[in-house]
């Protein structure tokens, strides 16, 4: 491949650009881990390496703000992850595997919007939907928010991988005596697991991460960690919160990992 | 019970899809396989074999029609309640067991316990001469031992009745004749009755006790090999299976199962018929190549019911060579001599010939 002139390396100008890409999509975040370790207050002078806003985060004024905030973020990920992946992965299957019916493409599109569609316009109609059945704000409404947003990021590795796998696997197991739950525990779930894992790996980042919608639906009083380093920054941005950002920064990259890894594995095993 | 077919589909219909867009993938397809039979469905691609094995295990509905097994009617039954199993043509091993675990699985679903199920998955593999392969995993095995495993799968629940969708296809040419030494074997040695799909003639011919020849959705001829072979039905067997010469000719009187027939250049032949024909219709004649030898031709030898032509090309096929010949009214013929005989070569190409056609080999077909 490096040899034909068709590559797309041999291109005038194509290192200067993608150093000039890489700089400014990765500047920020080398910054602002470095700075995590700046021992002066100051956010743009450097004042030697020390782990102290680090502490800060753990055992500062705000580290109460923080772990309740952490622990927030981690449930609903967690929650919101899972049954985003369950309702994908019943979706998958039957966007997949069942007979073409009416209105297939618009389901598709339907479950997919959410990808489209801004993501502020989201958050009102969620929120506006929320005060018209009166669901109060709150812990509650947050989860029920970030279950439906992530379905389409768990649906997607999930649809791929079930596209990937013949049906012929289902049909073998079906004609061996299995019944349907059957066959699909023992013989698609195996198969469909790396789909799975990567399906629901990304819908508990995105969960994670997620600022807008949760910032809209959020209770007063209840908050997540962006909402809750948000809040800190709007009173002007102290070192802790480089520190806290470059946690949550190592949290997303283990779990982006992760899942490159889960899906790696599972083309391999095909 | 004694006289119950295996098998017995009557008047299946499929048809894909609704109105407009609908195809007719079956259109009244009945066949009866008996107990122990290896039965062969052969056709050309797209014919709808794999339809009528499909809806036989299960995975299609049919449209019209009925399904027995051993007398009992089955089409409403779903596939994982009929006591009928698939190789399927591409294994479908899951990848994700072991071989031994693969072929456990059916008796597993089955409720039998796995010390039951190893067992007798274990001697499935011992049979297709796998026994050393028990834990490998099927990305493991070659695609001939893939084959094996999907056999032994298949066979290990003692299925009522086997279906195989062109099993064979995946395998180099070597194996896929050894193995339908091997396939032909099993199936006697465990009595069980066979449903075997292929497009491959030589495949039906070497293994099948019965074939049915499907056409375009439609059954064309049911028969043995030979049956098939030397009597064919109509123009799309007598052409579909081995080679032959089909000439076109006019019926000039028909007595009992033999009729008179005009080809060409007025050049009379006697033909065996099959079906009732009435003289003065037109129809065709097809004989095997192998059923015609030469002559050289002689003034006394050509007369008015002899054919004549000219050797136009050899063809050297290793047991046999072939010779192509063009008759006086312009059709070509084909015809094959065994080189252990060696008598054709001796005439030289250019040269007339006057053709001699083996007794009943000349069939009369109408359709
Ligand atoms: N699911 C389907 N929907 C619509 N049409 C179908 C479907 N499956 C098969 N067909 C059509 O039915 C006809 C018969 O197909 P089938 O697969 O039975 O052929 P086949 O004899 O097995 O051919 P091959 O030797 O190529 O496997 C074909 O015209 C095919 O296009
Ligand atoms: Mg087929």
């Amino acid at each position: 491949m490096a040899n034909t002139t068709t590559d797309v390396r041999r291109y005038p100008g194509f290192l200067a650009f993608t150093i000039l890409c890489l700089v400014l999509l990765y500047t920020p975040m080398i910054i602002v881990t470095i700075y995590s370790f700046n021992d002066s207050p100051s956010i743009t002078k450097w004042g030697g390496f020390s782990w102290r806003w680090y502490q800060d985060v753990f055992f500062g004024i705000e580290a109460a703000k923080f772990k309740t905030a952490a622990w927030n973020s981690l449930s609903i990920a967690t929650m919101a992850g899972i049954s985003a992946t369950v309702i994908a992965t019943s979706a998958a299957i039957g966007m997949i595997r069942g007979n073409s019916f009416k209105g297939k493409s618009l389901s598709f599109g339907l479950i997919n919007l959410p990808l489209m569609v801004p993501e502020i316009v989201s958050a009102v109609a969620t929120l506006i939907f929320f005060s018209a059945i009166g669901i109060t704000r709150g812990y509650f409404s947050i989860l029920i928010a970030h279950m439906v947003f992530c379905i389409p990021f768990a649906y997607l590795p999930i649809a791929a991988r079930l596209e990937g796998i013949e049906k012929s696997y289902e049909e073998a197991a079906i004609d061996l005596y299995a019944t349907r739950w059957k066959a699909f525990t023992k013989v698609l779930m195996p198969l469909l697991a790396p789909g799975i894992i990567s399906g629901f790996l990304l819908a508990f980042i995105i969960s994670l991460d997620d600022f807008i919608i949760t910032n809209f639906v959020k209770g007063a009083g209840v908050e997540t960690l962006p909402t809750a380093i948000f809040g800190s920054v709007k009173q002007g941005i102290k070192p802790n919160i480089m520190a806290l950002s470059t946690l949550m920064l190592l949290v997303s990259v283990f779990f982006v990992s992760l899942s490159y890894y889960v899906s790696k594995l599972g083309e391999r095993s095909r | 019970m004694a006289n119950t077919s295996a098998l017995e589909v009557r008047n299946a219909v499929k048809v894909y899809g609704v109105k407009p867009n609908d195809v007719i993938a079956l259109n009244d397809v009945s066949i009866s396989v008996e107990n122990n039979e290896f039965f062969t469905l052969l056709g050309p691609s797209g014919c709808g074999k794999t339809t009528l094995l499909r809806m036989i295990a299960g995975f299609e509905t049919i449209t019209q029609g009925s399904i027995r097994l051993f007398g009992e009617n089955i089409e409403n039954l779903p596939a994982n309640k009929r006591p009928v199993n698939t190789v399927f043509q591409q294994y479908a091993l899951f990848p994700h067991m072991t071989v031994l675990q693969n072929a456990a699985f059916g008796l597993t679903m089955l409720g039998k316990s796995d010390k039951e199920a190893n067992s007798v998955a274990g001697r499935m593999l011992e049979m297709v001469q796998l026994g050393g392969f028990a834990d490998r995993k099927p990305g493991q095995l070659s695609g001939g031992q893939q084959q094996r495993v999907a056999l032994a799968r298949a066979l290990a629940p003692s299925p009522k009745l086997l279906l195989l969708d062109e099993p064979l296809s995946a395998l180099d040419l070597k194996l896929r004749h050894s193995m339908r030494v091997e396939l032909k074997q099993i199936q006697e040695e465990m009595g069980i009755t066979f449903i075997f799909v292929t497009h491959d003639q030589e495949e039906a011919l070497t293994m099948s006790d019965r074939m049915a020849v499907m056409s375009n959705g439609e059954l064309q001829q049911i028969g043995t090999g030979k049956e098939i072979y030397e009597q064919p039905g109509n123009r799309f067997v007598a052409d579909f299976i081995g080679e032959t010469n089909l000439l076109s000719a006019t019926v000039e009187s028909v007595k009992g199962s033999h009729a008179t027939c005009v080809i060409g250049n007025n050049t009379r032949l006697e033909c065996v018929v099959s079906d009732a024909i009435e003289a003065g219709s037109s129809a065709h004649i097809s004989i095997r190549p192998e059923r015609i030898s030469l002559a050289k031709s002689t003034v006394s030898s050509a007369g008015q019911d002899t054919l004549t032509g000219v050797v136009s090309r050899y063809v050297y096929l290793g047991t046999d060579t072939q010779c192509k010949l063009l008759l006086d009214d312009g059709t070509k013929i084909n015809c094959r001599v065994q080189n252990a005989h060696g008598s054709t070569t001796d005439l030289a190409v250019g040269e007339r010939a006057s053709i001699h056609i083996d007794q009943g080999a000349a069939r009369l077909l109408v359709n």
